[in-house]
């Protein structure tokens, strides 16, 4: 166990290092989240007025094409210089690689977050401070079920032609249950008065997910990397 | 006890990628303190042969034993004693060469790191560029660097895929006197390649492929680049006849 906590975070270590050095995928991520935002601010703000419930849906959907967006560069790097081969020859259990790609990816989608959430705030007027743990919980919970199955599915399409393509297409329809939870439960975080106990069964729903989708991608990464 | 092996022997390997045969039913057997040579013109099967090996790939059938184990049963165990400098060098551009070093010490959880490290930048000829980003070397000195990754663990298996890719004439003759050293060491060392000029000398062993089939080399001795040519020659007429028939 030390030694499959010692790869993942070598690996994650890694993973930031580089993104440090090249600063693309935060840049671009962000930028795009950004825009995202923009956009449906224009559309759906009228006179400093949003469009009631929007909020939530709209923070969803920028976090669900940022983290696209960035899982696809993650990959596409160990791709180029096919160093992905080289994290597959290590003396370890090959899950933990996937471990270490994964909390590599969740650090990328937390700083896309910490911008997205205060825009959502400003732009939407959503009270983002009502309940600013349950808000948190939430992020994280949503973000790891997205990100688990997303990080499976961007190296097992590392070497796909179409993998730009293909990685949407596999991915939104299976992490449509944890998109839908996160946006139910923002919501009821956003409402005039944040209702509590719908906030928490939405909670529980996604950390239900996680489970489910970490142990089955922990479970299937060592059989379908290897070709 | 740390997992070792003395022996490697491919039995019957298969490989099929959709309808294409990559490999067609490959027998060989490999000891310690070898090194075999794996000829053969360009899509012969030397790389999928290479990767079987590694274990990063499986074969469609047939086998592979390193000692008693197979990759399958000794899996991360077996990987520790396993070096791939592939034709892809398997390095992040973005690190300095120390850093890429350091990281792939850290994954095999070595535990005198910094010291191999420092000692493999001195192999490599890049002890003055340690600080230096990979993205600004030149082929040959990626190949260096490379090379020292895939050994910075003590492999006992060293599976080279065109190692001289890319070396000026004293750095290939540099690695030929490294490989001879590994040999010494006990190390098995299978190494794909087309310079035959610089394998000539070195391979204790001879393998030719051709089209994912493994040909039978001329005993006879002589020049390694005549031995390869008339194998390749009796290949293709034997091939020939076989459609004329």
């Amino acid at each position: 166990m030390t030694q499959f906590l010692r790869v993942a975070w070598v690996v994650m270590r890694k993973d930031l290092t580089v993104e440090m050095r090249s600063r693309e995928i935060v840049y671009t991520t962000v930028f795009f989240a950004a825009s995202c935002v923009l956009v449906f601010a224009f559309a759906l703000v009228r006179e400093g007025r949003p469009l009631e419930d929007a909020s939530a849906g709209i923070l969803w959907i920028a976090i669900a094409f940022a983290g696209t967006l960035g899982l696809g560069r993650t990959f596409e790097r160990e791709r180029h210089t096919e160093t992905l081969r080289a994290l597959m020859l290590a003396p370890s259990d090959r899950p933990a690689i996937y471990v270490g790609k994964l909390l590599g990816i969740l650090v990328l989608m937390a700083i896309v977050e910490a911008v997205l959430v205060p825009m959502i705030g400003l732009l939407f007027h959503a009270p983002i401070f009502a309940s600013p743990l349950w808000l948190a919980a939430l992020l994280a919970a949503g973000t790891l079920g997205f990100a688990s199955v997303g990080t499976l599915f961007a190296a097992m399409l590392v070497r796909a032609r179409s993998r730009d393509v293909l990685l949407p297409v596999l991915l939104y329809p299976i992490t449509i249950p944890v998109i839908i939870a996160g946006v139910r439960g923002t919501a009821a975080i956003f409402q005039a008065t944040p209702d509590e106990p719908m906030v928490r069964f939405w909670a529980a729903l996604l950390v239900f997910f996680d489970v489910v989708f970490v142990t089955l991608s922990l479970w299937t990464f060592e059989p379908l990397m290897t070709e | 006890m740390e997992f070792d092996f003395d022996r490697l022997v491919v039995d019957d390997v298969s490989r099929h990628f959709g309808r294409r045969r990559a490999l067609n039913r490959v027998s060989l057997t490999c000891g310690a303190g070898t090194i075999l040579g794996l000829l053969g013109p360009n899509g012969a099967g030397k790389s999928t042969l290479l990767a079987i090996l590694s274990t990063l790939l499986a074969p469609t059938s047939g086998r592979v034993k390193y000692g008693e184990a197979d990759a399958r049963s000794a899996g991360p165990r077996l990987r520790r004693r396993l070096g791939l400098l592939g034709h892809d060098l398997y390095l992040y551009p973005e690190l300095t060469a120390r850093e890429n070093l350091q990281f792939f010490a850290r994954l095999y959880g070595l535990a005198d790191a910094p010291a191999r490290v420092e000692r493999a930048l001195v192999q490599a000829g890049l002890a003055d560029r340690a600080g230096d980003a990979v993205s600004g070397f030149s082929r040959g000195m990626r190949q260096r660097l490379a090379l020292e990754r895939a050994l910075l663990h003590g492999p006992r298996l060293l599976l080279l895929d065109e190692p001289f890719t890319g070396l000026d004439d004293a750095s290939g003759h540099a690695l030929v006197a490294r490989l001879r050293g590994l040999r010494d060491d006990g190390a098995i060392v299978i190494a794909a390649t087309h310079d035959l000029d610089l394998a000539e000398g070195l391979l204790d062993e001879v393998a030719i492929l051709r089209e994912g089939r493994l040909l039978a080399v001329p005993r006879a001795s002589g020049p390694l680049r005549d031995r390869y040519r008339e194998t390749i020659a009796a290949s293709s007429a034997s091939a020939r006849e076989e459609v004329a028939r």
